[in-house]
């Protein structure tokens, strides 16, 4: 049995200090097959591909190739026996030719000169067994993100690569280079060469892929025949897991007759056509995988990005907030997704952390005074049962969840009538992350605040919200109201292919 | 507890330093220690002690003024040129060519805050460009003649005090209120240590970069005039240099060079250690060659030292 696949994934475990990235893990690639690897964003898929280039090494595990035993993979190892991934980012020199970048790193040889026009000729060679038509004297910088891609798959098989792993292939693409990058997949299979082909989406995955394996929360769910399954079956068995987590429970307090805010066909940041309504004291789940554009959307109500159509409405008037100074002024908070590069000054006291975004409004002819510095600091840490010392610890001293208290200290202190929560709860222990669902409700609840919620968390997302809208690539595929949430129906939205306009 | 105690005694490290030096220069030649010595080396420092007050705003924030010792240079022909050629008022002489310092300063905000050059770049052009601007006023020539009243400055004396120690100390309370008091102070320090945190936490990130090279410009200017009044003369040449021996006190104070860490107190220290540096090595009959090569190296050791903590910091 051995013989009959070229690649097989032996109960793959990978712990990483505190998580448990993969448990028991296995795969089987057949040859000359296209397999999808699908799960949601955290399932680890990535994780899982990357035991097999050599970037991580199991814990426990076996990896075989061709019927080779390995107990773990190496960059080196992995290419000699024919692996090779291409993934979102590529790895080639925007400055040179197509030629260069086919042969970086292993330039073909006269003496010591190295041979342009034998990397030119084998260069067209590559390209013709794809069917494709690349000069390749053109700079990669002037070839397409299409072409860029067609130039990678090139270099893995001109390196004889017999496995060849593709992460999110489609994801940068056009429709058109889709369809073409499509048909060189095909022909590769046709030569007898096995993919792992990973996608969010799922109409990819039932066009290409011979099998499906399913991924979720590190584990092994099931291997599907593509042709037997279906797809209302494959979204279940990615998002259905038991829900477990429990909610504070809140009151429904929104007023439906307020509109906070409202968007109306707002365009920009890669954002298409926005449009919703926001309830005083309503937290609106957004819902989607990761890229799909939230922190984009909330980049754009905050003046952190620039929009270039469409209209915002927020209390009733138009608003154009060109910077997140704007936007403050206004009542807008953001909590942002990555705590410690948007989020927290780690240099910087809890104090000085707090009162950032309220100095100005404290201070006399710019002079800060410190009485009322402290007392706003003092009222946040008592509030937010923040654990220190001392308020002029530094903010770098602090664990996550008390660093995400602070950020959150801070909004609170400037007053927002709106806050923008982006995955509230990344690398939180359980602890603060209730403690954290706490201040939410209190927000909404006792304050009268409007919350806008952006989590990838599916359970937190319907523990929390009042309504959610699933966004998938740049535009707004679905809105549920809270007697409808279900994770099969979120999962549908986030993964529907968006046709260009 | 003991974290504190460690804490404190890194803090104050360059204090000890200082009197390290202190003492090791009075044991290889005792006249160092003498009042009328300590005095020369207070003023001989206050000109870097000035400017060294801007260079550490722009310092916190991440950036470099290497247009300091040709903002001296240019201010001091200027100023000289205003009274002696222009027939100025002094006070308004002085005012003006302060305001001229301050904008020069705002030109490398401009150039670095609006247009996105590097710091390094952008006022090393500055640099350059202002040390023509000299050579063009004066035509290479020192400019003399100025009145009594404005030897003051940099000759006159409160007491046993000279007057540029206490113009150089009334500018370390000013800088050090900037840094504690206002919130421009916090602003320095939230841009230098994340740019795009302090952005989202709403800090106008543009308008404080322009403040800051605005006032090194500033207190380069300032230093530019005492200097002009300590020597009586307008020299062409007068502040060659002087961004080096500026930024290695700064960073010998412990600012960060990578920004978002420092104190306006010990940055004081390390000016009176560069001083001290001087002042005992030409009592030691030091060879101005051999001289040159020991500030280098205090510099080198300076920012080595705080890279190196960066480093066992994230590692």
């Amino acid at each position: 049995m051995s013989e009959e696949y070229v690649l097989q994934l032996q109960h793959i475990r990978k712990e990483y200090p505190g998580v448990v990235a993969l448990k028991d893990v296995s795969l089987e690639l057949k040859k000359g097959e296209i397999l999808a690897l699908i799960g949601e964003n955290g399932a680890g898929k990535s994780t899982l591909i990357k035991t097999c280039s050599g970037a991580v090494i199991p814990t426990s595990g076996k990896i075989l190739v061709n019927g080779k035993e390995y107990s773990s993979m190496s960059p080196q190892l992995a290419s000699e026996n024919g692996i090779a991934i291409i993934y979102q980012e590529f790895n080639n020199v925007a400055e040179l030719s197509a030629a260069e970048n086919l042969f970086l790193g292993r330039p073909i040889k006269k003496g010591i000169i190295v041979d342009k026009a034998a990397m030119e000729r084998e260069a067209v060679k590559a390209f013709e067994r794809l069917h494709i038509n690349i000069n390749p004297k053109t700079l990669m910088k002037n070839l397409t993100v299409g072409y860029q891609q067609m130039v990678e798959i090139a270099k893995a098989i001109q390196q004889e690569a017999k496995i060849l792993i593709m992460d999110e292939p489609s994801a940068p693409l056009t429709s058109a280079e889709v369809e073409s990058m499509f048909e060189v997949v095909e022909h590769l299979r046709k030569e007898g060469i096995s993919i792992i082909y990973i996608s969010h989406r799922l109409e990819e995955i039932y066009r290409l892929s011979d099998r499906i394996v399913v991924l979720r929360d590190g584990e092994y769910v099931k291997t599907l025949i593509t042709e037997e399954s279906h797809v209302d079956e494959l979204i279940h068995l990615m998002v259905g897991r038991e829900l477990t987590e429990s909610y504070p429970p809140r009151k429904d307090c929104v007023d439906r007759n307020t509109v906070v805010l409202e968007l109306q066909n707002v365009t920009g940041n890669g954002d298409e056509n926005m449009n919703l309504r926001l309830h005083k004291g309503e937290i609106l789940g957004l819902g989607g995988l990761v890229g799909a554009g939230r922190t984009e959307l909330a980049q754009l109500i905050f003046g952190a990005a620039k929009k270039k159509s469409g209209k915002m409405i927020f209390n009733g008037k138009e608003i154009n907030p060109k910077s997140p100074r704007e936007a403050i002024d206004l009542g807008i908070a953001l909590v942002p997704e990555d705590r410690k590069r948007h989020g927290a000054l780690l240099g910087v006291s809890i104090k000085n952390n707090i009162n950032m975004a309220v100095y100005e409004r404290n201070s006399t002819l710019s002079v800060i005074d410190s009485k009322k510095e402290r007392e706003v600091a003092e009222k946040q840490r008592v509030d937010m049962a923040i654990k220190t010392p001392s308020l002029d610890q530094l903010v770098k001293n602090l664990s996550g969840g008390n660093q995400q208290k602070v950020i959150l200290g801070r909004w609170l202190a400037a007053n927002s009538e709106l806050v923008i929560f982006d995955e509230p709860t990344r690398g939180i222990d359980v602890g603060a992350k209730y403690e954290i669902y706490k201040l939410m409700n209190d927000l909404v609840e006792k304050e009268g605040k409007t919350i806008l919620l952006i989590s990838s968390e599916m359970e937190e997302l319907m523990g929390m919200s009042d309504r959610i809208i699933v966004l998938s690539e740049g535009h707004m595929t679905g809105e549920l109201s809270k007697n409808e949430f279900d994770q099969d129906k979120i999962m549908a939205f986030a993964s529907a292919a968006v046709k260009e306009g | 507890m003991k974290d504190k105690v460690v804490y404190q005694l890194r803090d104050k490290a360059i204090w000890v330093v200082f009197v390290i030096l202190f003492i090791a220069f009075t044991i290889a030649n005792s006249t160092f220690i003498t009042p009328n010595n300590l005095i020369m080396i207070a003023r001989q420092v206050s000109m870097y002690g000035i400017a060294s007050i801007g260079m550490t705003f722009v310092i916190l924030l991440g950036g470099i003024d290497l247009a300091t010792g040709s903002i001296i240079t240019f201010i001091n022909i200027l100023c000289a040129y205003f009274m002696v050629n222009s027939g100025m008022n002094m006070f308004v002489a002085i005012l003006l060519s302060l305001v001229v310092a301050t904008l020069i300063g705002t030109l490398n905000g401009f150039m670095v805050s609006s247009i996105g050059m590097p710091a390094l770049i952008a006022t090393f052009a500055t640099q350059t460009i202002f040390k023509g601007f000299a050579y063009i006023l004066c035509g290479g020539r020192p400019v003399n003649g100025f009145t009594t009243a404005f030897k003051v400055i940099g000759q006159g004396y409160v007491g046993p005090i000279p007057v540029p120690v206490i113009i150089m100390i009334v500018c370390f309370a000013l800088g050090s209120f900037i840094l504690n008091k206002t919130y421009f102070g916090r602003y320095f320090y939230a841009v230098g240590g994340n740019e795009e945190a302090a952005k989202l936490s709403g800090i106008r990130v543009g308008r404080v970069k322009y403040l800051v090279y605005s006032l090194s410009g500033l207190f380069a200017g300032l230093a530019g005039i005492v200097m002009l009044s300590r020597t009586n003369s307008g020299q062409p040449t007068a502040g060659d240099g002087y961004e080096f021996d500026v930024i290695t006190c700064v960073v010998l104070g412990g600012v960060s060079v990578t920004g978002g860490y420092g104190k306006l107190s010990n940055v004081a220290a390390g000016v009176l250690i560069i001083g001290a540096l001087t002042n005992g090595m030409v009592l030691m009959n030091v060879n101005s060659y051999i001289q040159m090569v020991v500030k280098g190296l205090v510099l080198a050791f300076a920012v080595g030292f705080d890279c190196l903590q960066k480093k066992r910091q994230t590692t």
